[in-house]
């Protein structure tokens, strides 16, 4: 199924599959932090911050025709490699498909089932659940309208 | 390091997972069980439960001389008088609860509530929520600068209008015991029921609580090497006859009818529904296994253990700790390095810490910081756990510095 993987995530398969050391998996989790797009300053702010996380997550999500885009942020090294990753494999997916997405066997394709596991607290659950959401009540929000213009992520509530 | 653990192999746990490459080193959270506590479990459900206090048949009549066994044994334990004096629930925190609601007629618009800065959310939230209910105001005692509860700002914040003060005895953060005793007496002169936190403090001490002078103590079963699902809690007999009943139903009511019912004293009338039988029966066990040990060798063991996890530390570049811990645990920081990717490289190595704020938000934010790592030691930890701990730090921090 590698063959449907967008690039990035195609990429990310074929650099994290052949590590088999933790060592080795930490060096490139940070290296792919790094890549991260960082956000303004103003964007890390309380609307994009993900509840839930131990260390401060920030989410910017950006519809963008059919499909959506995300930032995310971090403080915590890893986990940025962790929010890269996931960006990678989920980045311009139509809603549809991103709703469905298996994320937990993306990351157990990468060898890192265990940062999903349900004890973990860094986060990446709950920003999983967050786009999720985002989604769900954009759907709701322009249902009837296709085509509508982007939109930016607000948290429920606000 | 060459400090053995003689307990080690009473803890079946501890062979397990060093077989899966685990190093313990979370027992502020929860804490292993010794072989004693697993054979009383299994020896209560293979030899045939039942319910405690409400049949006639043998098996009842043996689960409940073992369920009240183990009442008088944590009454002995902690020098109650009475074992009526002791109340089962199914966790510290449930016990927390009870008091926030069996003292709420005794709060009223414009009384004051005590509690410090260091409070585990446990003994924090059932409060700050009482306090919203009863129109009260919340009091935050402030910690001095080692982190202890500052006992001259104590004395001027517990005044007249106090009805409760609720404070921690060994801080699950800053790992420093507390004025407690001290404080208890500065609420009795106000007339203020006191309530001590014993979550930490009762597995790092034998305590005599009527000494210790306070209304009522709570702790946990599972910190004290109990199985989970099981609390305590304590009460001067006066102070338990204040108490409203909170949970109602079977087990707990003297009359009943449709419309009215009266309800039993302490400590049936706060044990609604069918208890914890195997817990509280296991607890039991846990206690007595405990007596059984030489206290002295014990304290030893775990100041020596303490004292070779701080120099470890202090031996260490960037590396903070918060407080001055006196016993069990420390919390620290690193600098330029984040607790959660230290906390994740730890994980990969098998070494089982806690990082975050340790269920103290308010207290972090006070002192500035997000979170921070936590070691917390236990009886049958050993020198190559600290050993394995700090290889494994070293090798974490070489890769995120």
């Amino acid at each position: 199924m590698s063959d449907s993987l967008p690039a990035p995530a195609q990429a990310a398969l074929q650099a994290f599959a052949d590590q088999p050391g933790w060592e080795q998996r930490a060096r490139l989790l940070m290296q792919w932090g790094e890549r991260l797009e960082p956000l303004d300053v103003a964007e890390r702010d309380e609307r994009h911050r993900v509840r839930g996380c131990e260390s401060a997550v920030w989410l910017v999500a950006q519809r963008r025709g059919a499909g959506w885009q995300f930032r995310a942020a971090s403080e915590a090294r890893l986990l940025r490699g962790l929010l890269a990753l996931l960006l990678a494999r989920v980045d311009g997916l139509p809603a549809a498909e991103l709703a469905s997405l298996d994320l937990a066997d993306w990351f157990a394709r990468l060898g890192l089932s265990r940062q999903l596991s349900p004890s973990r607290s860094n986060g990446l659950n709950a920003v999983l659940a967050r786009m999720r959401a985002l989604i769900a009540e954009d759907g709701r929000a322009t249902d009837g309208s296709p085509g509508a213009g982007p939109s930016e992520n607000a948290p429920p509530g606000a | 390091m060459t400090l053995s653990s003689p307990w080690r192999t009473d803890f079946p746990a501890l062979a397990a997972l060093d077989a899966q490459g685990q190093t313990y080193l979370d027992n502020a959270a929860t804490a292993q069980k010794p072989r004693a506590v697993l054979k009383a479990l299994s020896a209560y459900y293979l030899n045939g439960a039942a319910n405690v206090h409400r049949a006639q048949h043998l098996p009842a009549d043996r689960a409940t001389r073992a369920f009240e066994a183990t009442r008088l044994g944590v009454a002995r334990a902690f020098g109650a008088a009475s074992p009526a004096q002791i109340v089962f629930t199914r966790g510290a925190t449930e016990a927390f609860n009870l008091l926030a609601y069996g003292l709420e007629r005794h709060v009223g618009a414009g009384d004051e509530i005590v509690v410090s800065a260091l409070e585990h959310h446990a003994n924090l939230l059932p409060w700050q929520q009482l306090a919203k209910r009863r129109g009260a105001q919340l009091v935050v005692l402030p910690l001095d600068d080692r982190g202890d509860i500052d006992l001259a700002a104590a004395a001027q914040r517990i005044g007249p209008r106090t009805r409760v003060l609720a404070v921690s005895q060994l801080s699950n953060v800053l790992g420093r015991w507390q004025p407690v005793a001290e404080l208890a007496a500065l609420a009795r002169r106000q007339g203020a029921f006191s309530v001590v936190d014993g979550a930490q403090g009762a597995v790092h001490g034998r305590h005599d609580l009527a000494a210790l002078g306070c209304d009522f103590y709570a702790f946990s079963s599972h910190k004290l090497f109990g199985p989970e699902g099981v609390g305590v809690l304590y009460g001067r007999e006066t102070a338990l006859a204040a108490l409203a009943p909170w949970q109602f139903g079977g087990e707990m009511v003297r009359e009943a009818d449709y419309q009215d019912a009266l309800f039993h004293d302490a400590p049936m009338g706060f044990e609604a529904g069918t208890p914890p039988v195997a817990g509280v029966i296991g607890l039991g066990a846990a206690l007595d296994y405990l007596n059984g040990l030489d206290a002295l060798a014990l304290a030893d063991h775990e100041a020596a253990l303490h004292a070779a996890l701080l120099t470890g530390l202090a031996g260490r570049d960037g590396i903070r700790l918060l407080g001055e811990p006196h016993t069990a645990l420390a919390c620290f920081r690193v600098d330029g390095v984040h607790h959660a990717d230290l906390a994740h490289l730890l994980g990969e190595q098998g070494i089982a810490i806690r990082a975050g704020s340790h269920c103290a938000m308010p207290l972090y934010r006070r002192l500035g910081l997000d979170g921070a790592i936590r070691v917390s030691l236990a009886p049958y930890t050993d020198g190559d756990d600290l050993q394995r701990f700090f290889q494994a730090l070293d090798r974490a921090l070489e890769l995120l510095r």
